[in-house]
């Protein structure tokens, strides 16, 4: 990397870093802020989500951290050749920092999942907009002409980051067979089975299977909770 | 070591990866996609965002390798920056080779003449060059982060320019892969790129596709450029060779402007219907209609695509506005307006340059691409026996259809297609696929440099007030001069004036073939067209003082990475000198 550049990257990371919101600034290794001990703790919804990313950033982090630390070393050796006195690295490398910081529960990382899944079907496929609106004085058509649009965005947060199939295959309406040894979750009886599997019958819904989900990397310091900001256009 | 092949587009940039054992492929590209989201997409969108900390918070432009970031490019830089055009650079390749503008400064994002005027300094401001190199930095800084092991800068890396680059383009796409980070690059003509995607996926098969005579027209029709090339294939002993015999104007005309004419239309009959729409939804509606397009253009259309195009607030119910773009429609704007049926002869139409013209992207004003073509065919006096598209226009049958039964009306017999690689892949894919050719695996195109190239020369004779004295043009690198060889001049009698800055016009031919180096050719010559001036300043030094006429000659060196350098030698030996592109604003 050249030296202008990486003179410019620092240059924003130190603007930013000494711009930090307080309760961002806590994440970082030097602001040593104690942790907070527990999710229900949290005063807003944006803390939760904050370490939710971190154990997402987990998982990267043994990958990164050989790259990061000889990127470290290089950085520091060239920051050390630098005139400027200001190379304090407030916003370090995000990879650095999840080993110091205290594992999310399950529950909270999947409702930051979710809420950004909801923030993606709004913004694509203006879902919330839709589900929020009363529509039941609305004529067919109008309604219709708004669904072919929500329709086709949320369609597109599907095919780009969905892979969802069929559970059973085949025709619905048709007959089934229920083999030995199925998973009652994927498979529902529904009605009274006689004696052990293979069960004869007809098959009524294929189910659906999400056979990979690659969610977007979901960015530290983001308040998840507003799934679609408030847009003013500034007059000229 | 790895071979990457980058494709760094007008609108979009690609990446991919050969020199494995495995058959070149495309790399996903790790960018931000919303706010606080980063995920992977084909390609990387040739958009760079500088917003302010209020338009847009610099936690939501980090990346999974970087903290916050005052910048974004990408796909987010793209549509975020749709409703923050001041902060949105786009088309920095464009502005690259644009010799009306000061490359290196930092005019972009562009606010036009009236707004410079106004002395605006708000907001950081970058460079062509600066633009093209944060591109290229994400692109390394993506691989980098899913290949700790194989860091970009230690593989063999190509990038792909259009054919058309003059060579301060050129050298400054190496300033943009240096400033990336990316020390040692290699160019490669995009047009070629694509035509090695086509010899990549094809294998051995190719020399079943084509004989020796054929002519293969690559016809790359971009988002916002269209380029064209003709590759000749030859008999070398009993072997296929391929040459690239000629290549097209850089010509500022593409998809985007065949979305836009069709969101024109969809937006006059929504204003008919006495509906109005703001700057979003008219976005909205390009958007729309880059999807209607696609549909009707593409295989088995519709009769007619509907166009809905939500209300802006919070309720969609109502405020739905509803237009149909009709295949009759998408015919008569599209493939008529954009790809008309004309003649052999036919020729784009110029607009007169007005007095005082804005700065700005010489944008094509003949929006008929079919005209253009045939104009360049024309220019260089060959006819296609195949062709090969490419840009994402080109992926649309109806388009091609067109395009090639032109082709065979003009020449009178069948023109072939060649099936080539993905349309928005092909020139990554090609340019990785170069990089085993440069191994030994595969067969090369010859090339060299696309055209001629002269520095002016004053003649002298007897002063005549109120004239100039006319200038020759004096050949120092003929047209195809491989990569990696030099041409001297014959001697002639040149001096360099130490301790002054000595400055060469500049200029270039497509169509002039038979000069060599030395030829002296009058500087109004047809065809030859001025570039940016080259300069040398040469140090009163030891002997030489200020004043001292140096004799020198003239060598043309074409680098291994594809740049064209000029130099100065001493006819003493006593030094050597090599002259710098100016990239100096001078008149368009």
């Amino acid at each position: 990397m050249s030296r202008a550049l990486l003179a410019f990257i620092c240059f924003f990371r130190i603007l930013f870093g000494k711009k930090l919101p307080p309760d961002a600034a806590k994440f970082l290794p030097e602001g040593a802020a104690p942790p907070k001990a527990l999710p229900e703790a949290a005063p807003k919804a944006r803390e939760p989500e904050k370490k939710a990313e971190k154990a997402d950033k987990a998982d990267k982090a043994d990958k990164a951290d050989k790259a990061d630390k000889a990127d470290k070393a290089e950085k520091a050796d060239k920051a050390d050749k630098k005139p400027e006195p200001a190379v304090e690295r407030p916003a370090e490398r995000p990879a650095e920092r999840p080993a110091e910081r205290p594992k999310v529960s399950a529950a909270q990382h999947h409702k930051d999942g979710a809420l950004a899944l909801l923030a993606l079907l709004q913004r694509e496929g203006r879902l919330v907009d839709f589900l929020t609106e009363a529509i039941d004085d609305a004529p067919d058509d109008a309604i219709g002409a708004a669904v072919r649009e929500v329709h086709r965005g949320c369609r597109k947060v599907f095919d780009q980051y969905l892979s969802i199939e069929p559970v059973m295959p085949g025709e619905e309406g048709a007959k089934a067979s229920v083999p030995k040894g199925f998973d009652p979750a994927e498979i529902r009886l529904i009605g009274e089975a006689k004696g052990e599997p293979p069960y004869r019958g007809t098959l009524r819904h294929h189910g659906w299977r999400v056979v990979d989900a690659k969610l977007p990397a979901l960015a530290e310091g983001v308040d998840r909770a507003v799934v679609a900001p408030a847009e003013v256009e500034l007059s000229a | 070591m790895k071979i990457l092949g980058i494709d760094l587009g007008t609108t979009n940039s690609a990446l991919a990866v050969a020199g494995d054992e495995q058959p070149a492929r495309a790399v996903p590209i790790m960018q931000v996609v919303g706010p606080g989201e980063a995920a992977e997409r084909p390609t990387l969108p040739s958009f760079l965002l500088l917003p302010s900390e209020l338009e847009v918070p610099p936690a939501q432009l980090q990346l999974p390798w970087s903290g916050p970031m005052r910048y974004a490019v990408g796909t987010f830089a793209r549509e975020r920056g749709a409703e923050l055009p001041h902060r949105l650079v786009s088309s920095a390749k464009s502005w690259l080779c644009n010799p009306s503008i000061e490359r290196t400064a930092q005019v972009l994002p562009f606010r036009g003449a009236q707004r410079e005027l106004e002395a605006e300094t708000d907001g950081e401001r970058v460079s062509p060059v600066n633009a093209s190199a944060r591109y290229l930095a994400h692109l390394r800084a993506a691989w980098d982060d899913a290949n700790p092991d194989d860091p970009a800068d230690e593989q063999e890396v190509l990038v792909t320019v259009p054919a058309s680059f003059d060579p301060v383009a050129r050298e400054l796409t190496v300033v943009a892969a240096r400033e990336a980070g990316l020390d040692r690059v290699t160019l490669l003509e995009e047009p070629q790129a694509a035509f090695y995607a086509y010899l990549a996926a094809r294998g051995d098969a190719w020399r079943q596709d084509l004989a020796p005579g054929d002519v293969v027209l690559v016809c790359d029709i971009g988002g916002g450029t269209t380029d064209f090339s003709l590759i000749e294939v030859a008999d070398a002993g009993g072997s296929l060779a391929l040459e690239r015999i000629a290549v097209g104007d850089h010509i500022l005309l593409g998809g985007d402007n065949m979305d836009l004419a069709l969101a024109a239309l969809a937006g006059k009959q929504l204003a008919d219907a006495g509906k109005t729409i703001d700057a979003l939804q008219q976005r909205a509606l390009v958007h729309a209609c880059r999807r209607a397009k696609e549909t009707l253009l593409g295989p088995s259309p519709p009769a007619a695509v509907p166009i809905s195009i939500l209300g802006r607030g919070s309720k969609l119910i109502g405020g739905t506005l509803k237009v149909e773009v009709t295949r009759e429609q998408a015919e008569t704007f599209l493939v008529d307006g954009f790809f008309p049926t004309v003649g052999a002869d036919a020729r784009a139409t110029r607009r007169r340059a007005a007095g005082l013209r804005e700065m700005g992207l010489p944008y094509a004003h003949d929006p008929a691409i079919t005209r253009h073509l045939a104009e360049f065919l024309g220019r260089f006096g060959r006819m296609p026996t195949a062709v090969l598209f490419n840009g994402g226009v080109m992926k649309a049958p109806r388009l091609q259809g067109r395009v090639v039964e032109l082709l065979r009306s003009w020449c009178g017999r069948d023109v072939r297609v060649l099936e080539g690689a993905d349309p928005d892949l092909a020139v990554a894919l090609g340019a990785a696929h170069f990089g085993e050719v440069r191994r030994g695996q595969g067969v090369r195109i010859r090339g060299g440099t696309a055209r001629a190239y002269y520095i002016g020369i004053e003649s002298s004779m007897p002063a005549i007030p109120g004239f100039a004295p006319p200038v020759k043009a004096l050949c120092v690198a003929p047209q195809g001069l491989e990569e990696g060889s030099s041409v001297a001049l014959p001697d002639d009698e040149l001096g360099l004036v130490v301790g002054e800055n000595v400055t060469f016009r500049f200029f270039a031919a497509a169509t002039r073939k038979d000069d060599q180096a030395g030829t002296l050719i009058d500087a109004d010559t047809e065809g030859l067209v001025e570039l940016d001036p080259v300069e040398k300043l040469v140090p009163a030094e030891g002997e030489r003082r200020a004043g001292d006429l140096v004799p020198v000659r003239l060598e043309a060196h074409v680098t291994e990475v594809g740049t064209l350098e000029l130099w100065c030698a001493a006819r003493d030996s006593s030094g050597r000198w090599k002259l710098e592109y100016s990239v100096r604003e001078r008149d368009a």
